[in-house]
């Protein structure tokens, strides 16, 4: 088994880790745009390794607020998955869900039923990234049931940086951004294996 | 107004004012020499840095964190005997399931903190700690002040 120092990383790891951060982001993508019947755009996945004091910054800096959906992995592999997106994204893809496209409600506070259908829109994506990445790599992985928080970025992002502490003084985000011709959606998907997985993932692909 | 991230620490002195933005299950921790109008502030992520094979990073953790924020406050003319506390943070952000070893991470970071400062005899003025949201927070050495702003609710003075 390959053994995997974050701080260490060499461009064929990146490289392998990029490319698991596409195929689980294009099936998410597939599957949130199904969701919605509109047409939605992925960059290509950015994997960063980032000091703690700058992880913020991503998303739009630490007090800019987010809704943050977390699932914990099991399985083979195990750690945690992150979807995030800021509050207009939010808002347009659950009005966009319930037939209400046309309403400005993005100042408003989410109602129950749309809490519950953000929780869902989690769920669909998570799905789809996971077992696109378990098919990729023939490994099972299992996850939690969507854990929801909408607050600030920094906050939110606490929370995976906190594991990241645990064995490091970085983070490694497989970070990509999807957005629709009119940028009204704009979301990160972040993997965030624990240290061990890592090697069941890069060893699974014959690295 | 000086700015410290995650996993940091930082000094200032007045009229300067300290900040860290969107704390989460971290605390942030405010050391204060009122006398001399300056204070310190670390962002920890973690109890305890003698659990941790990969502590270098001092700012990291509640224990070190504080030492080494007393250290840095002392260079700039603070007097360790005479230092007071305000913390703040250690939120829970995902309601996690109760067996979660990740639940409890705010707590814990709190209580290591309070431990910690107990064990150097500085006491706690104030804490805003816990609960389920973020916070951003200010202190100013002018006045003592500790500003508290979170999503969808009235900035706090404590």
């Amino acid at each position: 088994m390959s053994h995997i120092d974050l701080n260490k990383i060499d461009n064929m790891q990146y490289d392998v880790l990029r490319e698991i951060g596409n195929i689980g982001a294009g099936n998410a993508t597939t599957a949130l745009s199904q969701m919605i019947n509109a047409k939605i755009d992925m960059k290509v996945p950015n994997v960063e390794l980032l000091e703690f004091k700058y992880l913020s910054d991503i998303i739009g800096g630490a007090e800019n607020i987010v809704v943050g959906i977390l699932f914990t992995l099991q399985g083979q592999i195990d750690g945690m998955m992150m979807f995030m997106m800021d509050l207009p994204a939010s808002h347009h893809l659950v009005n966009t869900l319930m037939g209400k496209s046309d309403v400005d409600n993005s100042e408003d506070d989410f109602t129950e039923i749309e809490l519950s259908a953000l929780n869902e829109i989690g769920n669909i994506i998570a799905g789809a990234y996971l077992s696109s990445l378990s098919a990729l790599t023939n490994i099972t992985i299992t996850s939690s049931v969507p854990y929801m928080s909408i607050d600030m970025a920094g906050a939110i992002l606490s929370v995976p940086a906190i594991e990241f502490g645990k064995v490091g003084d970085k983070a490694l985000l497989i970070e990509t951004e999807f957005g629709d011709d009119m940028n009204t959606v704009n979301g990160y998907f972040i993997l965030i294996p624990s240290l061990e997985s890592y090697s069941v993932i890069l060893s699974s692909l014959g690295l | 107004m000086i700015k410290v991230g995650m996993a940091d620490l930082n000094v200032c002195v007045a009229p300067n004012s300290i900040t860290t933005l969107g704390l989460g299950s971290c605390v942030g921790i405010i050391l204060y020499d009122q006398r001399n109008k300056i204070a310190g502030l670390a962002h920890v992520m973690l109890p305890d840095s003698t659990k941790i094979s990969n502590n270098e990073n001092k700012a990291k953790f509640a224990d070190t964190g504080i030492d080494e924020l007393i250290n840095r406050m002392k260079v700039i003319g603070a007097n360790p005997r005479g230092l007071v506390a305000k913390i703040a943070g250690g939120a829970q952000m995902f309601a996690f399931s109760k067996n979660n070893d990740m639940m409890r991470i705010g707590d814990r970071n709190v209580e290591a903190t309070k431990a910690k400062l107990n064990e150097l005899s500085i006491p706690i003025l104030a804490e805003d700690t816990g609960l389920n949201y973020g916070r951003t927070i200010e202190f100013y050495p002018e006045t003592g002040e500790l500003h508290i702003k979170s999503v969808g609710k009235e900035r706090k003075v404590i």
